[in-house]
């Protein structure tokens, strides 16, 4: 904890404690690391190689590419993190390593929201002086503006969609760039330019969760180019682009017109940072290990290649991070589909498997996860373990299996088939796992490979296809939005999210957790949250409509040169705020 | 001549627009008989958020519920005419030739194979260089002094070379050459001729050399064979009966003779190499044709996946035209009438 704390105020840079400790973020100076040593999870809940020192070039590479640079328009995790550089949504996350890094903080806005009693009226007020990279001040309009651009799907297809059903917006309402002239008060409001005041259509407790989201990050109307504003993002951080080859490549250049005292999160090292895009991810893992690069972006972690290596070489391993991700790899098992409609044959399933056959077909505790026994991971609130299916050392337990297979009038056992995302090696693994545990008593799995484009849309998202192919089970997986439960499980526990087609949620359907989810929006007290939250895991798990697998890991390496490393649990990856250079 | 070169030209116009029809059917036609709907095209463009209403909308504007012919009649009149794209919140011009519009990046798809054409025929011409040259000298020598060591051990190594995939060789060169001993660049690191010629051969020495010892191995064993072969014919005899050096008889005699079917292989590898050396550039992370296809393709981004297509088609039946051609230099048998 204490350690915890000394990363906090360093990677702020709020006081000075010696050791590396910082000057005010954002000023000048400041003091060169003295070069730190390397340990296995040096940087979980503590900064490693501490620095004030500014200037140099951060090196990242991305084994793919950004689903877009826009701040309306993008939905992956390491895009929340790197956005931070060169946009400033109304709250963040604190740049702090481990549970710490999951306070929410204000960024652009002054303090975090004043709810209304009913937590249906959200209201903000905006720091002054802070402007784009042109110099023009940002105001709370260009704030709403950036939300019902982002309210059109059609044009921005891939950021999340919160806002949109969160927000009390008009009737048919289609967003800033069909309807600009539209009256969206019932949905925010912007009586001055430093005030923002959104309209919820029902009581929401977590709305800070929202608004920390890229798509609070003001965009100015008259800069807007819809689709191609990803070429051209006015910066309101530290950073701005230099150069911008859309899939190939970018960098970020220092933001002359970013004043550091409107902004006490980010100390803004680095003087640059330059991004591959579409690297060989192989490659990456080897130009990390030479020190010729410094952060794979994406922050999914070493490939298995590079994995073997380094877990046999104590000195690489030393520079390497193993952070618990806010992610869960699990099965569905959809009710609909015969004979998982009788509870007793779910049980079977969940008693028969070997959980620790799971765990290696994911790549083993370091590279893939820990055994997980319900659905929220541990680091989010709510978690628990949960015992309802403990077999010796985890192993399966074929007795019990058996007796819950008689209890189903399924004696013999039976014949279903496991879809998997076919490019995904992992998923089969998995799926092969399974298919040799439920073996054992007589349950035979036949492996059904689906193209991931189409995974959700065609087949095990599409509840029509499920019960008609006789899909029994489905590898799924999810990860959290942001690390606050209700991001996590809304989407796959909420019967109330299933569609015809494109479901994540494919197989709980329970009236007792929808219910439990309404009490949760509208509850203020965070205890009582958890605590609900806790009840909606264990009653998704007594119905055994689910079978969780692992609560995944990732090993990340610390790149050659790099100062101020630390994993924040809210980005579940190294924090790109924080990073600088010797 | 000249007909024969408009009769070829006709003629790679026709397989192009084949081709084209193809490829259309194939990401178009193929997935509505296995059951996509116009809403499941158009998901893939839609995020991970949209509804079914945003889907219907994105397939609308798409024009996938437009009958087929509808869809490639915009195709090919986006080819030779240009098109224009409605993003829902601007429209988009994309000028001829239109290869298509990618919904996902938000560009058009021609600029792009221009960029990416660059790096992969930087690629091809360093290392058909190399291959040609080291595979038709190994041949040579080889042939020469047939079951010396030297013939043993070139022909060895091209074997290996022929059994070794890229992707292992690149990787393994890789990690000696660039992150061992940091003689070459390492991957993802490519530069531009027109930035700086020194450090664009530096950035591709390696990826050339790799593909090199693929082809060269073919082009060795090839030309040995082929050698063989005619240095045994009766006109290499009677130019050596006539008093004519050895060179000149290995050269204008042996290896004029031999060649024919290393042209018309080279035109078929390097047509395809044009098209995308797939493997190469996504082991050294080169932002070519090849990698831009994978890309495309691990994506769903279609209409980048057929503008690929099509550009490689161009390439091999260009390639081919030009075979063609060089055959009358080549072989003087050749008749072009």
């Amino acid at each position: 904890m204490a350690l915890t704390a000394i990363g906090t105020v360093i990677a702020l840079g709020l006081t000075a404690c010696g050791g590396g400790g910082g000057t005010p973020a954002g000023t000048g100076g400041g003091t060169a690391a003295a070069g730190a040593k390397d340990a296995f999870n040096a940087s979980l809940t503590s900064v490693w190689n501490p620095s004030t020192k500014k200037g140099g070039t951060v090196k990242m590479a991305n084994p793919g590419t950004w689903d877009s640079l826009d701040p309306g328009d993008t939905y992956y995790g390491y895009s929340f993190n790197f956005i931070r550089l060169y946009g400033r949504a109304l709250l963040m996350f604190k740049s702090a390593p481990g549970k710490d890094g999951n306070t929410l903080v204000p960024d652009l806005a002054e303090s975090l929201g004043q709810a209304s009693d009913d937590n249906k009226t959200w209201t903000y007020k905006l720091r002054t002086g802070v402007k784009y990279e042109d110099g023009t001040p940002v105001t709370s309009k260009d704030v709403a503006y950036a939300v019902s651009r982002a309210f059109d799907k059609e044009v921005l297809p891939h950021g999340p969609s919160y806002l949109n059903e969160l927000l009390n917006w008009p009737k048919d309402y289609k967003g800033a760039f069909k309807e600009p002239d539209r009256d969206i008060s019932s949905a925010i409001e912007t009586p001055d330019d430093q005030t923002i005041v959104f309209h919820l259509k029902q009581p929401f407790g977590s709305f800070d969760y929202i608004v920390q989201m890229p798509m609070t990050m003001p965009v100015p109307k008259d800069k807007d180019t819809g689709t191609k504003y990803q070429e051209h993002v006015m910066s309101t951080g530290p950073y701005m682009f230099d150069t911008n080859e859309i899939g190939k490549s970018f960098s970020l250049k220092r933001n002359p017109n970013w004043d550091p005292a409107t902004d006490p999160n980010r100390p803004a090292l680095p003087d640059r940072y330059e991004v591959a895009l579409n690297v060989n991810a192989d490659d990456i893992d080897n130009r990390l290990i030479s020190g010729d690069l410094q952060v794979e972006v994406s922050g999914v972690g070493m490939g298995q290649a590079a994995l073997t290596r380094v877990l046999n070489d104590p000195a690489l391993k030393e520079r390497t991070d193993n952070p618990q991700l806010q992610r869960l790899w699990y099965v569905s098992i959809p009710p609909e589909v015969k004979p998982f409609d009788n509870i007793e044959c779910r049980k079977a399933v969940q008693f028969a498997v070997d959980r620790t056959s799971v765990q290696r077909a994911w790549g083993g505790p370091l590279a893939g996860g820990d055994i997980a026994t319900g659905m929220i991971p541990p680091s989010m609130d709510g978690y628990k373990q949960i015992a309802l299916y403990d077999t010796p050392e985890g192993k399966g337990d074929v007795t019990k299996a058996k007796a819950a297979l008689q209890a189903c009038g399924q004696p013999n056992g039976f014949e279903t088939n496991i879809s998997y995302r076919a490019e995904r090696p992992k998923e089969k693994a998995y799926a092969e796992a399974l298919q040799q545990s439920l073996a054992k008593v007589g349950i035979k799995l036949t492996l059904k490979p689906f193209p991931q484009g189409d995974y959700f849309s065609l087949y095990a998202g599409k509840p029509a296809y499920v019960q008609e192919n006789n899909i029994g089970l489905a590898v799924n997986g999810w990860g959290s939005d942001y690390p606050e439960t209700y991001g996590f499980m809304q989407a796959i526990v909420d019967s109330r999210t299933i569609r015809d087609a494109g479901n994540y949620n494919l197989s709980v359907k329970i009236p007792e957790v929808d219910q439990l989810i309404d009490q949760i929006k509208g509850e203020a007290d965070a205890a009582k949250r958890t605590e609900l939250w806790s009840q909606v895991d264990q009653r998704v798990m007594e119905e055994a409509v689910t079978m969780p697998g692992v609560y995944a890991r990732s090993l990340l390496m610390r790149g050659k040169g790099l100062t101020n490393v630390f994993v924040s649990d809210s980005q579940q990856m190294y924090d790109y705020v924080g990073l600088g250079v010797q | 001549m000249t007909t024969y070169i408009i009769r070829r030209l006709i003629g790679a116009v026709i397989m192009l627009l084949i081709v084209s029809m193809v490829t259309f059917a194939i990401f178009f036609l193929v997935p509505r008989l296995a059951g996509a709907t116009p809403e499941s095209l158009a998901s893939r463009y839609a995020g991970r958020t949209a509804t079914a209403e945003t889907q219907k909308l994105i397939a609308d504007r798409l024009g996938f519920n437009d009958p087929l012919v509808v869809q490639y009649g915009r195709f090919v009149k986006g080819l030779v005419a240009g098109s224009e794209f409605d993003t829902g919140a601007s429209i988009e011009q994309c000028p001829a030739p239109c290869f298509g519009y990618s919904y996902i990046t938000q560009q058009p798809v021609w600029p792009d194979l221009v960029d990416r054409s660059r790096v992969t025929l930087s690629l091809a011409v360093g290392a058909a260089a190399i291959w040609v040259f080291a595979g038709v000298a190994a041949g040579v020598v080889s042939a020469l002094r047939r079951g010396s060591f030297f013939d043993r051990a070139a022909m060895g190594i091209a074997l290996a070379g022929v059994s070794l995939p890229v992707f292992f060789t690149g990787m393994i060169s890789l990690v000696f050459f660039s992150y061992s001993l940091g003689l070459t660049a390492p991957g993802g690191t490519y530069v531009d001729f027109t930035v700086n010629p020194a450090q664009w051969a530096y950035s591709l020495i390696l990826p050339w050399i790799t593909l090199a010892f693929l082809f060269a191995a073919g082009y060795a064993r090839l030309t040995r064979a082929g050698m063989l072969e005619t240095m045994n014919e009766d006109y290499v005899r009677t130019a050596r009966a006539k008093g004519l050096p050895e060179r000149t008889v290995v050269v204008k005699h042996g290896l004029r003779g031999a060649l024919t079917p290393i042209v018309t292989i080279f035109g078929l590898d390097f047509g395809l190499l044009l098209g995308g050396a797939v493997l190469t550039e996504s082991t050294f992370s080169l932002n070519g044709l090849g990698k831009y296809a994978i890309d495309a393709i691990t994506n769903n981004d279609l209409p980048k996946v057929m503008g690929v297509t099509l550009l490689a088609a161009v390439f091999v039946v260009v390639a081919n035209l030009i075979v063609d051609l060089l055959y009358a230099v080549v072989d003087p048998r050749v008749r072009l009438s």
